[in-house]
């Protein structure tokens, strides 16, 4: 039964200026459209859809000018009213507004023209795009009264969650697959939530998180505050609009893993759209995914309207989500933009995150080399055109994969602190490949 | 005999209010008519119009995803545990 719709109240609502009013009215299921209040729920009652925040786009497009907006806070809050809180100070500690970088090294070694990185590997404060959903859960659950927050993690979210917590003051507990990088354990723990290290896969975690969920009346960012949560992921189609001089690019290639993000993306241009900040364009959504875990890529492959999930076996967990809630999503979007959805190899991946290092200075994670590695399968294929302007997303920082990339890319040359060591050794790194050093003795 | 079912919370209304349930069933369909016969209303919330369950549904049995077993053919014997799991975002 469809309920009604209670407005959303607030007891500052009345003396708010134009840019800190409440402009989203409640949820709505994205299958049945059925309506909801904007509390602590993420599925339907009638058929278990996804809900999705819904905004008041009149109110909207009288709120925000592109001024407003240059004028506003240097991270995701210059765009609070696309956001769905309602806080005068929401949980502000210095996420977004990354660089976009240009890259034309990387460009010229692919063959393409207009290539720019939207590097999230320095979102801060945990070095991936999660803060930005975090950020925004986190301000939504003070709002909505919980006390503890928590989430079901492949590690970037744990770090998040558990560091913007801390930061809020907030109580915090959060679930992570038992095999996670050592970097992406540790730099969780250091903020000290609990942390409960699951004896199975990422998907076996959220199962498990669902049912506390049930049971504890906490605040789990990607479970039941999902849909305010998801909403951050739009700020990446916002900043880059707003730094390619307030216009969309042609073609845009990102991770999938629960699909959440290319669909935020999309939601975040289509806003800006709809509200007159850009001119409306044709925009390519072009996903990437590792083999190991691919279940999107072959449903795009093979036609398919429907996502059958996989066990995920790769290096590139932070993606490896074998049952993807959002992937019948990220197909539509792909297929309608005119994209692709494509999958590399674990060696591809770490090929790419070497590419990406060597030619940009941006060490990203296991992620980043799935995009960077379908980005250069889509040149090499045809299917991203050289003159197109194509934005890669890097969502992750390599410091906290460094497990990936062990071993295949050389040593240090170790010398005594000697001129004719170092002429020796330097002689030797000329005339020798890299991965040879550490076979030499110099 | 007696199966174990965990039951998410948009359904606890028609358990009233219970998270965990005993039902009858010898298969992940046998159950859900099991369901539906205790809790009248349940199943069209799990099920389309055809009976197959809706896609946002993740069904576990002792925590393997019935999609990795026989669907809703799955059989059940005494004791197993079947969880029901709305789709999670990313993480």
């Amino acid at each position: 039964m469809t309920q009604a719709l209670e407005s959303l109240t607030h007891p500052q609502t009345q003396t708010r200026t134009p840019e800190t009013a409440a402009t989203f009215t409640g949820l709505r299921c994205k299958e049945c459209g059925a309506e909801y209040e904007a509390k602590a729920l993420h599925v339907c009652e009638l058929c278990f859809g996804p809900l999705e925040v819904m905004y008041d786009y009149s109110t909207l497009s009288q709120v925000v000018t592109r001024k407003r907006i240059e004028a506003g806070p240097k991270s995701i809050w210059r765009y609070r009213p696309f956001l769905p809180v309602t806080s005068d100070t929401p949980i502000d500690v210095g996420t977004g507004m990354t660089p976009l970088l240009k890259a034309n090294r990387l460009a010229r070694r692919l063959g393409i023209k207009n290539l720019y990185i939207k590097n999230d590997a320095v979102n801060m404060p945990t070095l991936s795009f999660k803060d930005r959903v975090v950020s925004v859960a986190l301000t939504r659950a003070q709002e909505l009264g919980f006390t503890t927050v928590s989430c079901a993690s492949t590690g970037n979210l744990a770090n998040s969650t558990a560091a913007i917590a801390a930061h809020a003051g907030l109580d915090c507990c959060v679930f992570i697959p038992a095999d996670l990088e050592a970097g992406k354990v540790l730099g969780t723990l250091i903020y000290s939530p609990t942390v409960m290290a699951v004896q199975g896969n990422y998907d076996q975690v959220n199962r498990l998180c669902s049912e506390v969920a049930n049971t504890h009346g906490w605040g789990f960012v990607n479970i039941n505050l999902r849909p305010y949560y998801s909403e951050g992921s739009k700020t990446l189609g916002f900043e880059v609009a707003e730094q390619l001089g307030w216009q969309l690019p042609d073609h845009i290639v990102a991770p999938l893993a629960s699909g959440s993000l290319f669909g935020k993306i999309y939601k975040g241009f289509n806003e800006f759209v709809k509200v007159g900040l850009v001119e409306e364009k044709a925009v390519r959504f072009s996903g990437a995914q590792a083999e190991g875990c691919s279940p999107i890529a072959q449903a795009f492959e093979e036609g398919r309207d429907f996502v059958t999930p996989v066990k995920p076996n790769t290096i590139a967990k932070s993606i490896a989500i074998g049952n993807p809630a959002d992937g019948v999503y990220a197909l539509d979007i792909a297929r309608k933009t005119n994209g692709n959805i494509e999958a590399v190899n674990d060696t591809e991946i770490v090929e790419g995150i070497k590419l990406l290092a060597e030619t940009e200075g941006i060490f990203t994670e296991t992620a980043g080399g799935t995009t960077i590695a379908v980005l250069k399968k889509l040149v090499e294929a045809g299917k991203i055109d050289p003159d197109e302007t194509t934005v890669a997303y890097i969502t992750g920082n390599g410091l906290k994969t460094q497990e990936a990339v062990q071993g295949v890319i050389g040593e240090p040359l170790t010398i005594d602190p000697k001129l004719d060591s170092f002429e020796r050794a330097l002689d030797r790194a000329r005339t020798l490949e890299r991965l040879d050093w550490q076979q030499t003795l110099v | 005999m007696a199966i174990k079912v965990l039951v998410p919370t948009p359904l606890q209304k028609f358990t009233k209010d219970q998270a965990v349930i005993e039902c009858e069933g010898t298969t992940i369909d046998d159950l859900l008519t099991g369901l539906e016969t205790q809790f009248p209303g349940i199943k069209a919330r799990l099920c389309d119009d055809e009976g197959k369950l809706r896609r946002f549904i993740n069904f576990y049995v002792n925590s393997e995803d019935i999609r990795f077993l026989e669907g809703q053919d799955t059989k059940l014997k005494e004791g197993d545990e079947v969880s029901i799991v709305p789709a999670v975002a990313g993480g």
